[in-house]
């Protein structure tokens, strides 16, 4: 079954978007979509090193998604510059130096496209395990913390009074960000990436009474989208990643078409 | 103010400085159980810094602070913002950080006269019927220590005096310390037993009784204020400067 090229990428898919859809909820609730944004836009330089030193792009995307989002917090505490504005810088000139690393090395022919938009249907099977053993790695500790960064995350304040240390948990939370950042890289890529956290996570919203449910119906929503845009891209010869995040869309107007008809009935 | 062996909390000559300006300093407070304190001060005055310092959530960068072990504490913040994507229910919000029965959440929310809220998202509550769910909510822990700042914010005159009559109810029978921030001075001088009168510094304090008699009192509250809470008076021996120092 894993000979087929498109098995693999629907089995890559759906490991991506179970994963990605409650970290996604946090992404949202925490209204840290550009936060995400900086992150996945920083593996591209992740990649850069990775090729540079010859290690596990994996590995090295995961390590200066860390670094970014360490970088930003260091940042945050000394400068007067707003957070957005932080982002941004970091965001783009990470991108930016990504790029120039990359164009350094003429020895190496990498497919950018492939590193900006997702190259899911070139997924191996080695892919595949990285992306559901550190999925299956990230859902795990987030389950064991995930009253204390439910807490933290309605009210940090509270969270810390009454002894829940919401430091650690946020710590967890980037590390965790981190990672799943760097084994979805390849399913739609740098610049989609955001859109696959929250999208979902938006879509769900409408549905759910509980942040469980949220979590769990936007793992549904991941699922689908990553389906209809694996199918869609196969019928209409469209490129995968963007295809992923057009269904993902196409599902969030539906959801609120829905509610709005339900309001109006 | 004198120090007890067995106060929960206890602050000595404890300071918070934000870029080169004191927001308090030199508080020295404890807080025991079974008694109320009760901070009161014009804005800007340090109360909820104060607070804060007790609670732990500041670091300061003067004086020590000391907590019991293992303190169970319940905290109503001044402010609770939550995002609207956030799905929580008023009975979810209760059980926040502590794992609660469904008939001891189902009690606190009847304390507070808001069961019937405890289905509804806490997005769609009003300000003073979430405010008194705060208050259930860090009832609900059966709490050693209490800190409530400034509780009834947006609560109507009769939930008002219902959550005063609650809080010392719950002093009576949690025997819980109580750190108590509040702008209603009739209310306060009548339910507490220790007020601290706050202005970047401790300014006085006391039984009410003392507090309400004292210059420093009538300074910070205004002449009508102070004589309709006492009648005694003498000379203030220092001024306020802006940056929050004291002018002897």
């Amino acid at each position: 079954m894993l000979e087929d090229f498109f098995m693999r990428s629907i089995i890559g898919g759906v490991g991506v978007a179970t994963v990605v859809g409650p970290l996604g909820c946090f992404v949202v609730w925490r209204r840290l979509a550009y936060f995400g944004d900086t992150l996945s836009h920083s593996a591209l330089l992740g990649v850069a090193i990775a090729l540079l030193l010859q290690i596990n792009i994996t590995l090295s995307v995961f390590i200066t998604s860390i670094f970014v989002a360490f970088a930003l917090l260091f940042l945050q505490k000394g400068q007067k510059l707003s957070s957005d504005t932080l982002l941004g810088l970091l965001a783009h000139s990470t991108i930016a130096l990504g790029l120039i690393a990359l164009s350094f090395m003429t020895w190496v022919r990498v497919d950018l496209m492939g590193f900006l938009f997702g190259d899911i249907l070139s997924i191996t099977k080695q892919d595949i395990f990285i992306i559901w053993a550190g999925g299956l790695l990230i859902l795990f500790c987030l389950i064991l913390i995930w009253k204390k960064l439910f807490a933290a995350t309605v009210s940090p304040e509270i969270a810390e009074a009454e002894g829940l240390n919401p430091h650690r948990s946020n710590f967890f939370f980037m590390i965790m960000l981190a990672l799943v950042i760097a084994i979805s890289m390849k399913i739609v890529g740098v610049m989609l990436l955001t859109a696959l956290l929250i999208i979902p996570a938006a879509s769900a919203r409408h549905f759910s009474t509980s942040p469980e449910q949220m979590a769990i119906i936007s793992i549904l929503f991941g699922i689908s989208s990553v389906l209809f845009g694996l199918f869609g891209s196969l019928e209409f010869d469209i490129p995968a990643g963007p295809s992923i995040i057009v269904a993902s869309l196409i599902l969030f107007l539906f959801t609120i078409s829905k509610n709005l008809i339900f309001k109006n009935a | 103010m004198q120090k007890k062996e067995n106060a929960l909390i206890t602050l000595t000559n404890a300071g918070v400085r934000r870029d080169r300006k004191w927001l308090v300093r030199g508080i020295t407070m404890s807080v025991n159980s079974g008694e109320i304190v009760t901070l009161i001060g014009p804005n800007g005055s340090g109360k909820t810094t104060t607070a804060k310092m007790a609670l732990g959530l500041l670091g300061i960068n003067e004086g020590t602070t000391s907590r019991k072990n293992n303190l169970r504490i319940g905290y109503v913040p001044q402010k609770l913002q939550i995002d609207w994507t956030v799905p929580i229910k008023v009975k979810r919000f209760v059980s926040l950080t502590n794992k609660i029965s469904d008939k001891e959440i189902e009690f606190a929310l009847s304390l507070t006269n808001t069961l019937h809220l405890s289905d509804k998202e806490i997005r769609v509550l009003s300000g003073g019927e979430l405010q008194r769910v705060m208050v259930a909510r860090a009832i609900a822990l059966s709490p050693e220590f209490l800190v409530l700042d400034e509780p009834v914010q947006g609560v109507d005159y009769k939930g008002e005096d219902a959550i005063y009559n609650l809080i010392e109810e719950t002093r009576t029978k949690l025997k819980c310390g109580i750190l108590l921030i509040s702008h209603d001075l009739h209310m306060v001088m009548s339910t507490t037993d220790k007020v601290i009168c706050l202005n970047g510094h401790i300014c006085c304090s006391g039984t009410p009784s003392f507090v309400t008699t004292s210059p420093e009192f009538k300074d910070l509250f205004g002449e009508r204020m102070a004589t309709n809470l006492a009648i005694y008076q003498h000379n203030h021996d220092h001024e306020h400067l802006m940056d929050g120092s004291i002018k002897k």
